[in-house]
């Protein structure tokens, strides 16, 4: 059920937030992301992302770029659609 | 430490020396972006040192100050995210901590990103070294709704905590003020440190227990321990001599149980960080969009981005063409010229050997490094105009899509595009590429991106043997060197460098406006590090240059360079160059316009009353000529570039590796256009 809600960074589009849940791609990709803020369990949104290229995410008021390839080694669960649930 | 004796040495009297004996050492750190080197440059000003740390080739900046009569050296660290060995610069920020026991450690901080800026703060905190935390750019996070209470923080950290605003000049004093204070009382230091999560502290303890006694100074078991299991390399190998086999095997099997832990602790640390900011911090979601957001809709735009960046470089070469140019010519016939007519009549006396020794080897050189000053001028200048206004990092993220192609990204981009300006910057410029890996490739690829030496060969000669369809030819041929680049950077991604994927992971900064201070530092820092390093290589060649076509007699086509012009007519034919084309071409290597003059005398030489392009035209058929233009746009890079080459990336390897592809590319590409066009029985009749 979880898992489920589990989808890769490069699949969101702008303007919807996020929580980091794991980081793949070894170590040392893992320990550049969260010494850059993108830790698992911090909340970001997406500002840039076209469907190809590079994409921008804003986390702890930081705006990173990540190249595809890298945006599609972060899992993460989409915060917004649930909170329009909600509503 | 060798600066401290400078300096003591030029006081003037015995007490000067006495109160300046004690030098409080202090390392400046901070993540990217922080504005740490205004806080530089504003406090150590114009008593800069640059060099290079020792064995690495990342920038090692120091500078003396004084403040209430004690000496502070400053050394500024270079900016890392966190102290995790995985580059160059996060092992030298921490080899500076451990092994040269600064006295105190100065942390600039983004207060506008305070969380993100305090994760380097948990990592130095763990380290036995007392920390100031300096909050700079208060008023971005102000203007931002972010209101920071220093003293509240201040009581949590257990640390100092001052508020800047560095780039007006305020607090930076009071920062220096405090600095200096806890190095002199180092004992009172006493800061809340970030713990280990609960999951990871026995296992933390046993890992500890095993280092024992085997762990040498400076090193202490507990952040060696905290290393590993962060699974930072540098430290494991480390460990893995320290400790006898039995025991490394026992401390191995504890890390494979825990491979989590390194995203565990640094969720830890973030954890830490939220306590301590917690009551100093009030951050409210305004949910307005900021002008950088605003801004960015057009400049990391897919079309917009591109049209803005192709602009931005327009400019820069307008720039170049109107300013740097004119200045160059000025130098090169005010200057240099007007010194060498002064040198050769004060010599008359001399040997002519001598004279012209001193007049067209060694002044010449001299002329050919000068006058390259006004064209890296201009683009130092543009260089960081554009990285302290943010706009770099756009530019990057706007080519990375082009970039991968090459096996590089985005921020390769910039320094291969001051390449068409001169490759020498463009070395230079590759700095800015975090991975080892990404900046030796693009500085192996900068030689092919056709600087305006080699632009202007082409705009002299193209009219000369193809009249009409001479811009067809030049683009044809800036097409190739394009082309080339590319098959070569891919080619070299595939095999040199397999594997070697380089993550393209980059801070967008907030764009802010240029510190002109920070401006004017760099472009003088930058200058003067190729005219100390780059100088003296290419004064040597030229004077090599000119002996090999001086002797053994006067006369160029008896020459030493001529005679080996003539020995490699066998590789001349298949290209239908004659010798002299091929000194020419030798030629080139002091400076790439150089190729002109040569061809001047020697095809000017003979032919009485016919100027320089008639003779050639008459002589070298289209054929020829085009696979010579060919030659020289692909062929090795001139000297400066070889020279600067070699400082940055620290090898002759990997010199002579380029050199000797390009000289293979060039060769084949001439071989192959020449065969081709007489194959195809096109412009050969002319010879």
């Amino acid at each position: 059920m979880e898992e489920q809600k589990f989808v890769s960074l490069h699949r969101l589009s702008p303007g919807t937030h996020g929580i980091v849940r794991r980081l793949q791609g070894g170590k040392e990709f893992a320990s550049r992301l969260v010494a850059m803020g993108l830790s698992i369990g911090s909340e970001f949104e997406i500002l840039q992302n076209r469907g190809s290229g590079p994409v921008i995410v804003l986390v702890r008021d930081t705006r990173i770029a990540l190249g595809r390839s890298e945006a599609l080694k972060i899992v993460v669960e989409e915060l917004e659609r649930e909170r329009r649930e909600t509503e | 430490m060798s600066d401290a004796k400078q300096n003591s040495s030029k006081g003037s009297s015995a007490t000067d020396l006495e109160r300046h004996e004690q030098t409080i050492v202090v390392g400046l750190a901070g993540q990217p972006n922080v504005g740490k080197s205004t806080i530089f440059n504003l406090t150590t000003g114009l008593s800069q040192h640059v060099g290079n740390w020792p064995g690495k080739t990342v920038e090692r900046k120091e500078g003396m100050l004084v403040h209430q009569d004690i000496k502070l050296r400053l050394v500024d660290l270079p900016g890392t995210y966190s102290l995790t060995a995985n580059s160059e610069e996060e092992r030298i920020t921490r080899d500076f901590i451990l092994h040269e026991r600064p006295d105190v450690i100065v942390m600039i901080a983004d207060a506008s990103a305070l969380e993100r800026n305090l994760y380097l703060l948990a990592e130095l905190l763990v380290l036995p070294v007392p920390v100031v935390l300096g909050l700079n750019m208060m008023d971005v996070a102000e203007a931002q709704g972010i209101h920071i209470e220093p003293h509240v923080l201040e009581a949590a950290l257990g640390l100092p905590v001052i508020t800047l605003v560095a780039a007006r000049n305020q607090g930076v004093s009071e920062l220096i003020a405090a600095a200096e204070r806890l190095a002199r009382e180092p004992a009172g230091f006493k800061p809340t440190r970030p713990k280990i999560a609960e999951p990871h502290r026995e296992v933390l303890a046993q890992v500890r227990t095993l280092l024992g006694q085997y762990v040498p100074a400076p090193y202490r078991e507990d952040w060696v321990a905290l290393k590993l299991l962060e699974g930072d390399m540098e430290i494991t190998e480390k460990a893995r001599s320290w400790l006898p086999d039995a025991d490394w095997s026992s401390v191995a099997a504890l890390l494979k149980e825990h491979e989590d832990a390194v995203l565990d602790i640094a969720s830890g640390r973030y954890e830490w960080i939220a306590r301590m900011v917690r009551a100093a911090v009030i951050h409210p979601r305004l949910g307005q969009i900021s002008v950088t957001d605003r801004l960015d809709r057009f400049a990391v735009h897919p079309f917009w981005g591109l049209l803005l960046l192709l602009a931005m470089f327009g400019l820069v070469f307008w720039l170049t063409f109107t300013v740097a140019t004119p200045i160059q010519h000025w130098l090169d016939v005010y200057v240099i010229e007007r010194l060498q007519g002064l040198l050769a009549s004060g010599l008359t006396e001399a040997p002519s050997w001598l004279a012209d020794l001193l007049v067209n080897g060694v002044l010449g050189g001299v002329g050919i490094v000068v006058t390259f000053v006004p064209i890296l001028a201009v683009f130092f200048t543009a260089l960081a105009l554009l990285e302290d206004t943010g706009y770099l990092a756009r530019a990057a993220y706007v080519m990375d899509r082009f970039m991968h192609f090459l096996g590089l990204h985005g921020k390769s981009f910039l320094p291969l595009f001051l390449g068409f300006g001169c490759n020498v910057p463009a070395i230079m410029g590759a700095r800015v590429i975090g991975s080892q890996s990404g900046r030796l490739l693009t500085i192996l690829l900068a030689p092919l991106v056709p600087c305006s030496a080699r632009l202007l060969i082409l705009a002299l000669l193209t009219p000369v043997f193809f009249g009409n369809q001479a811009l067809m030819v030049s683009w044809g041929l800036v097409s190739l060197n394009i082309l080339v680049l590319a098959i070569v950077g891919i080619t070299l991604n595939h095999t040199v460098f397999r594997g070697q994927h380089a993550a393209f992971i980059m801070e967008m900064p907030l764009y802010h406006l240029p510190n002109l201070r920070s401006i004017g530092h760099f472009v003088w820092n930058n200058i003067w590090s190729f005219l100390r390093k780059a100088g003296t290589i290419i004064l040597l060649v030229s004077v090599v240059v000119w002996a090999l076509s001086n002797f053994p007699g006067s006369d160029i086509e008896q020459s030493y360079l001529a005679r080996f012009g003539q020995s490699l007519t066998p590789i001349g034919q298949l290209m239908g160059m004659d010798w002299r084309l091929i000194v020419a071409l030798l030629s080139s290597f002091i400076a790439k316009e150089n190729a002109i003059a040569t061809l001047g005398i020697l095809y000017g030489a003979g032919e009485e009353g016919r100027g320089l392009a008639e003779t050639m035209a008459a002589v070298v058929s289209p054929a020829t000529a085009l696979s010579f233009l060919a030659v020289t746009m692909l062929f090795i890079p001139c000297a400066a570039t070889v020279a600067v080459m070699y400082k940055e990336t620290r090898s002759w390897r990997w010199t002579l590796f380029d050199v000797t592809l390009l000289l293979v590319i060039a060769l084949t590409v001439g071989v192959i256009i020449y065969q081709a066009a007489h194959w195809l029985g096109i412009g050969v009749s002319g010879a």
